[in-house]
């Protein structure tokens, strides 16, 4: 792959890559979130089409225009999320798409046969009739694996493997990729667990935003280097001061033990946010953060431990509750769960505060009006009248209608869940602003993010999760990239 | 500061553009209907020399729709959320048949009766919805499946209790209300027999219900969740109760179409109300509420009802046997779904 070049709208995801894999080798692919990894993958497989860049297989440029064409050029991709049918048999869901048939019937027999052939070959035990929503995960990748070179692939494309392996399901799998690689056969291989990667790589490429950093043999190249490449950048100075945290600013959240099982289990969490301040969340994606923050906004109901607001104890039963005691969370997904998009602003800005603006049940359209229109004015929403429906709005300005949504409430405690996913530089300073003026007006932050300068130029404390835990906290002074990474990766605890 | 003039010159000229697009997007979707609806009004006036236009017919229409249209009004609400009530026929019937039989049962009668069994009625129906909605909102249940469970359920449950045939109600207590007009004389003077009190229910109905959609806190919340449930869930809505709510209230639409049928033919019938819950969809979707949820309004769905009911009656007019019907209705709900959607493309370009 050379010179590939991926934009989506406000973001270029992938700025003129080149990246290449032998026959035979495992290619670690590493970066921070976002640093374009997965864009890139899914150009190889299909799934996206870059805007500019040359793939070339085996020396001859390779027109990859859908899933299918990359099938047929022996790529195959094995997602984070398996792409298995979870009530078709381990059989049917190895061979969909390319059943053997028999006069046009299906041919039952001769599948399992094909099957078998290949896992035998490979020494793979899986069991076969049995639908593919009762194996473990393990088996379910051990399938993917074995559906990939059933479609004769020779490269194999696996995206963070390891995370949801036990350790001996791990060296399973790096038993096979040895057996595999010996047989030919190709690897990128995603992770963030860097510390298994000189177990497995032969050679390893950084990304950053969207750019090829280095390429090195896995030798070459030890764990504090790599770090320091793929965070490499300086801080970006466009942050706003923060204001000091004062000696006696009450603690407004105090979250004692909490445990959620909703999403990613969330562990033993406990931390306090006072008065004007904001506490980071660092993590990498998938280590709990956000189910954190959902937790306490009720949006996924905690099973253990407890949540004082200012002082007060809140049993948190759903969103309603927690809104009621003061918290307000800002989702990471605007468009699923923040936004109503067929509804305008106007309405979007009242949802969550309805009953301040009805009487008797009626709402007081004069009431919904005033309010959007001050809210518009004040945090400068791009829209032509509070009655534009927020679909058509730009994804920064559908941002500050979420905002505008939690601000009517005068919330005490302000969950944000990667505040500025998505959007331009310009509507990022103004939220970065608007977060500042809510410390001002006393209240407390917990920002989740995975931008690591953002986490870092915008908090006071910083709290590192990993797999649902609280695994370190840092000072914002003694805060350094490195560190953070370390400990997000589990290469120091 | 040349930046910031030429950034606002594009908000303001965007802000134009927007405000023509809305201004379109409301013409369109609202104006859509009645202008079908006028076009077809003109032809079938043509086709049938005239008969269509007479005060005498368009009264038959309003009337014939009525109770289509009631029931209409709890499917919108129902659709709204991106749910569906397949219950609504039976409850028709069910509710018919346990009104006629309570006041067969009552020792008064008159005034007093009327609104007992109203009430009674009302009960039924809303004590359906509220069953309808239980799974839906706790189990995360279908309503496709729940309501048509009802519909099976409240059908049999109707012709049992009637032992198979329609229950003759003994009291003339409700004539006025299925037959009797309103404005006879006034009205009479330009040729009308009046508006019939069946078709007062449905402009009351329809009105009440368009107030509450649009006008209310609970409207606003069934958009919300038709339009993005978790949105609405993480906004402190109470998305199970406002969902219960608009099952209910189908529930009780079904019960007064259920009261004015019976009081209509003196009777209540376990088998009127047969394929209505598929014509109060259609109504629904004729007036332009997409089943995907989030969008809708009672008056389109009054528009929808009276589209078909129109289209009815004209064929009746033109002597067009009831097969050729069916096959011309359903190509008019086919057209008026696909129009729909050609319509929402153009918009989103």
């Amino acid at each position: 792959m050379s010179g590939i070049v991926k934009t989506f709208p406000g973001v270029r995801a992938l700025d003129g890559v080149s990246f290449d894999v032998r026959a035979g080798e495992v290619h670690a692919l590493v970066g921070e979130n976002g640093a374009g990894k997965s864009t890139l993958m899914k150009i190889l497989a299909g799934a996206y089409i870059a805007d500019a860049g040359t793939i070339e297989i085996d020396g001859k440029v390779a027109a990859i225009d859908g899933p299918r064409a990359a099938e047929t050029l022996g790529v195959g991709m094995i997602y984070q999320e398996f792409n298995l049918v979870p009530d078709l048999s381990v059989v049917d869901n190895l061979l969909l798409g390319h059943e053997p048939l028999t006069r046009g019937f299906l041919d039952r027999r001769a599948a399992v046969a094909q099957a078998g052939s290949v896992l035998s070959e490979l020494g793979i035990a899986l069991p076969l009739t049995l639908p593919a929503r009762k194996l473990t995960v393990a088996q379910q990748q051990l399938t993917e694996i074995s559906k990939a070179l059933l479609r004769k692939a020779r490269l194999i494309v696996m995206d963070e493997p390891t995370a949801a392996l036990t350790d001996r399901e791990i060296d399973a799998l790096f038993v096979l990729i040895a057996k595999l690689k010996a047989q030919n056969v190709a690897f990128v291989y995603i992770s963030h667990r860097l510390e298994e990667l000189p177990r497995i790589s032969d050679r390893i490429t950084v990304l950053r935003d969207g750019k090829t950093v280095e390429t090195r043999p896995t030798a070459d190249l030890p764990q504090d280097e790599m770090i320091r490449l793929m965070v490499g950048r300086a801080l970006n100075a466009h942050f706003p001061e923060l204001p000091p945290v004062a000696e006696d600013a009450p603690v407004v959240l105090l979250v004692n033990r909490l445990a959620s099982t909703a999403g990613v289990p969330v562990t033993d969490v406990s931390f306090s946010v006072r008065a004007g301040e904001i506490v980071g969340l660092a993590g990498l994606v998938g280590a709990g953060r956000t189910d954190i923050v959902r937790a306490i906004a009720g949006a996924d109901v905690p099973v253990a431990g407890s949540i004082d607001v200012a002082g007060r104890r809140v049993v948190v039963h759903g969103p309603h509750s927690a809104i009621e005691a003061g918290i307000a969370l800002i989702t990471e997904d605007r468009k699923a769960q923040g936004l109503v998009l067929g509804m305008n602003v106007r309405e979007n800005t009242t949802l969550a505060h309805l009953d301040a603006f009805a009487k008797n049940g009626f709402v007081d359209r004069a009431k919904e009006n005033e309010t959007t229109a001050r809210e518009i004015a004040e945090l400068r929403i791009r829209t032509p009248s509070g009655e534009q429906i927020v679909r058509n709005l730009s994804g920064g300005t559908q941002q500050k209608v979420v905002l505008a949504k939690w601000l009517i409430g005068d919330a005490q405690v302000y969950l944000f869940d990667e505040p500025t996913r998505g959007i331009d530089v310009g509507a990022k300073a103004e939220i970065y602003a608007l977060m500042v003026g809510l410390l001002a007006r006393g209240a407390g932050i917990v920002m989740v993010s995975s931008e690591l300068p953002e986490v870092l130029g915008m908090s006071h404390r910083i709290l590192v999760v990993r797999e649902g835990r609280i695994r370190a906290e840092f000072a914002r002074a003694d805060a350094t990239p490195d560190k953070v990474i370390a400990v997000a990766t589990g290469v120091a605890a | 500061m040349a930046d910031e003039q030429k950034v606002t010159a594009e908000l303001e000229a965007g802000a134009e553009a927007a405000h023509a697009r809305a201004n379109r997007t409301r013409l369109l979707r609202t104006g859509g209907a009645i202008v079908a609806l006028a076009i077809v009004v003109v032809i079938v006036n043509i086709f049938s020399h005239g008969a269509f236009l007479t005060p005498g017919n368009l009264t038959n229409v309003l009337r014939q729709i009525t109770y289509n249209a009631i029931l209409a009004i709890g499917q919108t609400f129902v659709i709204i959320t991106a749910g569906i009530d397949l219950s609504v026929g039976s409850l028709i019937e069910l509710t018919g048949v346990v009104m006629a039989s309570f006041a067969n049962a009552m020792p008064f009668d008159g005034f007093p009766l009327v609104v007992s069994t109203l009430i009674v009625g009302l009960a039924v129906g809303c004590a359906a919805g509220f069953v309808n909605a239980v799974p839906v909102v706790k189990l995360n249940l279908p309503p496709f499946i729940t309501t048509l469970a009802m519909m099976l359920m409240a059908r049999g449950l109707a012709f049992k209790l009637a032992h198979g045939r329609p229950v003759a109600l003994n009291s003339d207590a409700f004539n006025t209300m299925g037959t009797g007009f309103f404005l006879q004389g006034p009205l009479s003077a330009v040729g009308s027999p009046g508006i019939p009190i069946p078709v007062l229910w449905m402009a009351v109905l329809v009105a009440i219900f368009a107030v509450l959609l649009t006008r209310t806190r609970f409207g606003r919340y069934v958009f919300a969740i038709g339009g993005n449930e978790e949105a609405a869930r993480l906004a402190g809505i109470a998305v199970g109760r406002v969902k219960t709510l608009v099952y209910v209230i189908s529930g009780g639409c079904a019960a007064i179409a259920g009261m004015l049928l019976m009081a209509r033919f003196h009777s209540g019938s376990p088998n009127t109300g047969i394929g209505s819950e598929l014509q109060s969809i259609a109504a629904v979707v004729v007036g332009g509420t997409s089943l995907a949820g989030g969008r809708g309004s009672v008056v389109s769905t009054f528009f929808g009802a009276l589209l078909i009911g129109m289209l009815n009656n004209v064929m009746n007019l033109l002597g067009i046997e009831s097969y050729t019907q069916d096959i011309v209705l359903g190509a008019v709900i086919l057209l008026a779904v696909i129009t729909d959607e050609l319509r929402k493309r153009y918009l989103q370009s």
